[in-house]
């Protein structure tokens, strides 16, 4: 008959491994839990709390929305998602043309191209907004500014790394061709990016609608300035509105993104 | 295009030449040793070989695809091994390329596939706006007629089959109003019947635009059949040049090596 063999997963060794890093991860978490001084007084009022904010929130006051130029306010949400998408677009293409290692042939290039794409992504949204506030006051402007600066870092990266992967072989037969550099970008590489051009441009505006909502907060325009007065006069009632209204626009537009890029691509 | 088109003038100048070509992608160990040899009229040159050794890199050189280590290539009376930056990207216009995997721009159309080989003569603003000269406009439609596919002129590149896409490349090639055309691998991603009719084709382009044409050949009956002379390459030297009929067994034995597969 067969004789009895003994077949184990892991070695002693990685068992060992694998209980150091649970063990590790466990005492992470009550480390971390401890540093945050929860209030157990606060903790046990919250659903209280929750409650109670229903209620001042109900019901919603709907008549606000065109008696506190909500809808106004909305409409330039949407306003400076788009405006800031445009810019950030046009931005974005010197920046990954700079950063994508296939077209710019210089390390140093190449690296300061990425410089940019990272600052431009690591500097929150909200923070490129109170800048660009300082810069030029509050309103719509220093929003789409914000909004442009914040995606300059997303489009350049995914740019640029569309870039990178194109098929070499066509851009080989235009250089043979003796083509122009900038000839050969136009018909070589561009016709090979474009679906991911307006992919990516499509999700960025998706993003930017529900970041420009917030930005308002620090006074960048848009909905978020009309749901800051609303919780300083607390006005909950409005406040219901609004959300509600930053809910539906943000799912309206990610319906509509999701249908057309299901088209275009 | 008056410059460009006064260049095309003298037919006598439409040879292809090379001196002691020699290429090293690492220093001391040469893929071509000091090649040497001169393609004129409407010949059609078949260059076979064994894999790797250097049939690709010999034709990339021409074009300064591949930056040759040593020697000269005179395309059509001019010096291509001294050219840089402009004068580069001008000489190339005169030497066409048709390659094994096509290398079309997948999602343009036929025809404006076929305009690209135009590029190198076109302004790039017109380029962009896709407003080419209207001359080139018409050669591209008689071209895309010459290959065979008149009905597909505007089908994008990548609804055609792989027969099909090697006849937009040979298109594009010719609508440079090249010097010469080389060809690198042309057949090897076709069947056997697909790559006779390139063969033909090729052929045909040679004597229609009275230009030589080199072609990188695995197949050496294709070569045989349809080359006017044949250039054997071995370990990055000439070991035959010839008319296809004194191609003997013992040359490709000296070729590729071995005897078995011969027989």
């Amino acid at each position: 008959m067969t004789n009895t063999m003994t077949w184990e997963r892991f070695t002693p060794g990685q068992r060992l491994a694998r209980f150091a890093v649970y063990l590790g991860a466990v005492s992470l978490f009550v480390f971390s839990l401890s540093t945050v001084e929860i209030i157990p007084e606060f903790l046990y009022d919250a659903p209280y709390q929750l409650q109670d904010l229903f209620t001042r929130m109900w019901p919603i006051d709907f008549a606000s929305y065109t008696q506190e130029n909500i809808h106004e306010a909305l409409i330039e949400t949407l306003n400076i998602a788009s405006l800031g998408t445009i810019l950030a677009l046009f931005l974005a293409v010197p920046v990954a043309l700079l950063s994508a290692n296939n077209i710019t042939r210089s390390p140093i290039l190449n690296w300061f191209g990425k410089f940019i794409l990272v600052s431009s992504r690591t500097v929150n949204s909200l923070v490129w907004a109170i800048l660009f506030v300082a810069i030029f006051g509050p309103g719509a402007l220093a929003g789409t500014f914000a909004i442009g600066f914040r995606s300059i870092g997303f489009c350049g990266k995914l740019l640029a790394e569309a870039l990178e992967e194109v098929d070499h072989g066509p851009i080989e037969a235009l250089r043979a061709a003796g083509a122009p550099t900038v000839s050969i970008l136009l018909k070589g590489y561009w016709p090979q990016v474009a679906p991911a051009f307006w992919g990516l441009a499509l999700f960025r505006w998706d993003i930017n609608v529900r970041e420009s909502s917030v930005i308002g907060l620090v006074g960048a325009g848009g909905i978020g300035v009309a749901l800051d007065t609303a919780l300083n006069l607390f006005r909950w009632q409005q406040v219901a509105l609004i959300l509600l209204c930053i809910f539906t626009i943000v799912i309206i537009a990610e319906v509509a993104v999701t249908k057309i890029r299901q088209n275009i691509i | 295009m008056s410059v460009e088109n006064t260049f095309k003038g003298n037919g006598e100048t439409r040879s292809l030449l090379i001196e002691n070509l020699e290429k090293e992608y690492v220093k001391g160990k040469p893929v071509l040793k000091g090649l040497s040899f001169e393609v004129s009229g409407e010949e059609t040159v078949g260059i076979i070989g064994p894999s790797g050794t250097g049939k690709s890199t010999l034709l990339r050189c021409i074009n300064r695809l591949i930056e040759p280590s040593k020697g000269s290539i005179t395309v059509a009376g001019q010096e291509i091994t001294s050219c840089s930056g402009k004068d580069l990207r001008l000489a190339r216009r005169r030497i066409g390329m048709v390659f094994q995997e096509y290398n079309l721009v997948e999602r343009l159309t036929v025809i404006e596939n076929v305009l690209c080989g135009r590029l190198g003569y076109t302004p790039v603003w017109r380029a962009w706006l896709r407003k080419f000269d209207q001359a080139d406009i018409n050669r591209a439609f008689k071209l895309i007629d010459h290959v065979g596919l008149g009905e597909f002129a505007t089908q994008r590149a990548d609804s055609l089959s792989g027969g099909q896409r090697q006849r937009v490349g040979i298109a594009r090639a010719m609508m440079q109003s090249p010097d010469v055309i080389m060809a690198d691998e042309p057949t090897s991603s076709l069947d056997p019947k697909t790559s006779v009719e390139i063969m033909e084709l090729l052929k045909k382009v040679s004597s229609t635009e009275h230009i030589p044409v080199l072609i990188n050949i695995h197949d050496v009956n294709l070569a045989k059949r349809f080359c006017d002379r044949i250039i054997g390459m071995s370990k990055g030297k000439i070991i035959f040049d010839g008319n296809p009929s004194d191609l003997k067994d013992s040359h490709l034995s000296e070729i590729y090596g071995g005897e078995d597969w011969l027989s």
